[in-house]
């Protein structure tokens, strides 16, 4: 199947270095203490965060930082066909890791001792790049539930099919079984923190998609930053600044 | 990560400065340099499939095995590959027994993506009846000591299960050609999987300063250190697979610099694996050879009609049941050594045998010792005659035995490793003026 025609578009009419078209909300739960919606194309994402507060497990609790704790779901309604089990299914054990451990790296942990952070994220619709999209309503909601954090984490998906390095895969582009890189970065520090590849790859072309993966973090990370202002202004002319 | 849980172990202060002190001037606790692997011993079991590997203190083994089942809706034509870990609790005071925790599916998921998304394990061909009946492959990781780097002893021990796995040969039969025919090991060899490639996982360790790297991290580093990435590469130069679940956050170049690495390392485990896999696999032929002449001997020389039916059984476990006697002739053609004493104990053990071990009493009477004499004077000719092809005339010689003679190929052949299992205990029963010569035929044959 052709991914890529001759003139250089994707199935959806992209080009191959083309980002889908991202959208953010803030404030979507309003019991959570931060929350935020994120949109890539057609995959919808929800987060929310509580937090800090007291550890409901005293066992678990850490004298010298707080405790992280995240849970990945996917909705029924999410994918294509209806999802029997949404959460508790391997894969969605170990997004929930990859999750936790990838924000637990920009949250500063150590100023909030013996307490707990959690971040819930829910697949609303799915549509390929799912990781990525969590990660980024991750650290919108955590910014919203004012958590000091070291710097924004981002992420972005890119793939290789037909020979050439595709950006931000959808579901089609995803299952064709061609590799899949999902980066995420630290946009200030240029740090790269989640790095998670499937599928057969040289070397050298991987380099290739994980530079490209990222330049499209970097895209993301300007856009939340916007977003981000365009919040707090509301916030401070609400207060009537 | 793992100090979540009420029983786990705390490092101290001073052993986490310990180690990062050290590490900055690149030396380890256990005397390795930064970017050296542990001791890598990689052990077989006994059955097909299944592996032991030993990385310094991390102790894994792995077993593979196969089953017919459906095959998932939208790969209608291939076979299906599945890891199932399982943390035991012996290995760590911080593993639980039930559900596997994260890191445990964490482990599988990180294998299971190394070998299926890179296509090492070739899936096509593990189809039998394309929508209906396909091999599924299961791989199950067993945890039994966590020394650190789990992820590459695991690894490493699923690849050499792999590639010592048989499974059965099984053909289309029946008359619309729907019918599946699975051959037991005893009649047609099992065959292994095909395997293109082998992807090895490599495992970095990194540590909140950055000019400090290490690869295969022990058990003390891994509390210690705040990021890891598990690249797992193959020697061709590929990629199969990177793993690098958030973590502390490190530049493209190091990123880069660790794939090298990996690539190097690599090609060192794949040739240590492939050279365990030769050793075994020649010793696995030399076993093969063995067991075949020692069933042999069983009927050379065969003078009791009914024992020689009863090898006859036996042989039939080895070769399709079609003709008894020609097969036993064509036998005793391909028999190597067994001198003429061995027979004659075997015949004279074989005899009082019957069937399977609940008719072994170590108390029964020993072999009659008439009966030895006459089956000894009958021996020397009884096996130009019977490489005639004629059976009658020895038959005539021996007073008939009750024999129970199992019907099925696969008791038989099981009989026939009771036979010889069964001469060598009541051997040791056996009072010492039999045991000479049986400790004699016993040795050589067995």
């Amino acid at each position: 199947m052709e991914f890529v025609s001759p003139e250089g578009l994707r199935l959806d009419g992209r080009r191959p270095m083309e980002m889908r078209q991202i959208r953010a909300e803030i404030g979507a739960v309003s019991r959570a203490d931060g929350s935020a919606i994120f949109e890539m194309g057609n995959t919808k994402v929800v987060a929310a965060v509580y937090g800090p507060r007291e550890v409901q497990n005293r066992s678990q609790q850490m004298s010298d930082q707080a405790l992280i704790r995240c849970e990945y779901s996917m909705a029924n309604f999410s994918t294509g066909d209806r999802k029997r089990k949404p959460k508790g299914d391997r894969r969605s054990t170990e997004i929930s890791l990859v999750i936790r451990q990838t924000m637990e790296a920009c949250i500063m942990t150590n100023l909030m001792p013996r307490s707990q952070i959690d971040i819930y994220v829910q697949v609303l619709q799915a549509d390929g790049g799912t990781r990525s999209a969590c990660i980024n309503a991750a650290t919108l909601a955590l910014a919203d539930a004012g958590i000091p954090m070291r710097d924004l984490v981002t992420s972005c998906s890119a793939g290789y099919l037909n020979s050439t390095p595709l950006l931000d895969l959808n579901y089609v582009e995803d299952s064709a079984g061609g590799p899949d890189v999902t980066v995420g970065i630290l946009p200030k520090l240029d740090k790269v923190t989640l790095l998670q590849m499937d599928s057969k790859l040289p070397i050298d072309i991987l380099e290739n998609v994980v530079q490209l993966a990222t330049e499209g973090c970097k895209a993301v990370a300007n856009y939340i930053r916007e977003i981000l202002l365009e919040n707090t202004k509301q916030l401070e002319y609400r207060r009537g600044v | 990560m793992e100090q979540r849980l009420a029983n786990s172990w705390r490092q101290t202060v001073n052993e986490k400065n310990f180690i990062v002190n050290a590490l900055l001037s690149e030396l380890r606790v256990d005397g390795r340099r930064p970017f050296d692997y542990r001791k890598l011993t990689i052990k077989f079991g006994k059955d097909d499939g299944s592996s032991e590997v030993q990385l310094g203190h991390t102790h894994v083994m792995a077993i593979v095995s196969g089953q017919l089942l459906q095959p998932y809706k939208e790969r209608p034509n291939e076979g299906t590959l599945a890891v199932f870990t399982e943390f035991s609790p012996m290995a760590d005071p911080s593993f639980e027994p039930g559900r596997p925790t994260e890191s445990a599916v964490e482990l599988g998921r990180v294998v299971d993506r190394g070998l299926r998304e890179s296509r090492a394990v070739d899936t096509e061909s593990l189809c039998v009846l394309s929508g209906k009946l396909v091999w599924a492959i299961r791989i199950d990781i067993h945890i039994l000591d966590n020394g650190g780097n789990l992820v590459d002893a695991a690894n490493i021990a699923a690849l050499a299960a792999l590639l010592t796995f048989r499974r059965p040969e099984c053909s289309l039969g029946g008359e619309d050609g729907q019918q599946v025919v699975v051959h037991p090991p005893e009649m047609r060899d099992p065959i292994p999987l095909i395997i293109h490639h082998l992807p090895i996982a490599v495992t970095f360790g990194f540590f909140s300063n950055e000019n400090i790297m290490v690869i295969d991290p022990t058990h003390h580093e891994e509390a210690v250190m705040t990021g890891r990435m598990t690249a797992t590469v193959n020697a061709n130069g590929d990629v199969c697979s990177i793993h690098k679940p958030g973590g502390e956050g490190v530049n493209h170049r190091v990123l880069m610099h660790c794939l090298k690495l990996a690539h190097v390392k690599a090609g060192d485990i794949t040739a240590k694996i492939k050279d365990a896999v030769e050793i075994y696999n020649t010793q696995r032929a030399l076993r093969k050879i063995k067991r075949h002449s020692s069933s042999v001997a069983l009927d050379v020389g065969g003078t009791p009609a009914k024992s020689g039916e009863k090898q006859n059984q036996v042989d039939g476990s080895q070769l399709p049941q079609s003709k008894f006697k020609d097969e036993a002739s064509s036998m005793e053609c391909d028999a190597t050594s067994s001198g003429q004493e061995q027979n004659n104990k075997r015949d004279g053990v074989s005899q009082k045998f019957i069937g399977g071990p609940s008719s072994w009493d170590p108390y029964s009477e020993c072999v009659n010792p008439d009966l030895l004499k006459a089956s000894l004077a009958s021996h020397g000719p009884a096996t130009q005659r019977t490489q005639k092809g004629s059976r009658s005339e020895t038959k005539a010689e021996e007073p008939p035995q009750e024999m129970k003679i199992d019907s099925s190929p696969t008791d038989a052949g099981l009989a026939a490793a009771q036979n010889n299992e069964g001469k060598t205990l009541k051997d040791a029963v056996k009072p010492k003026n039999k045991r000479k010569k049986k400790k004699v035929s016993s040795n050589s044959g067995n």
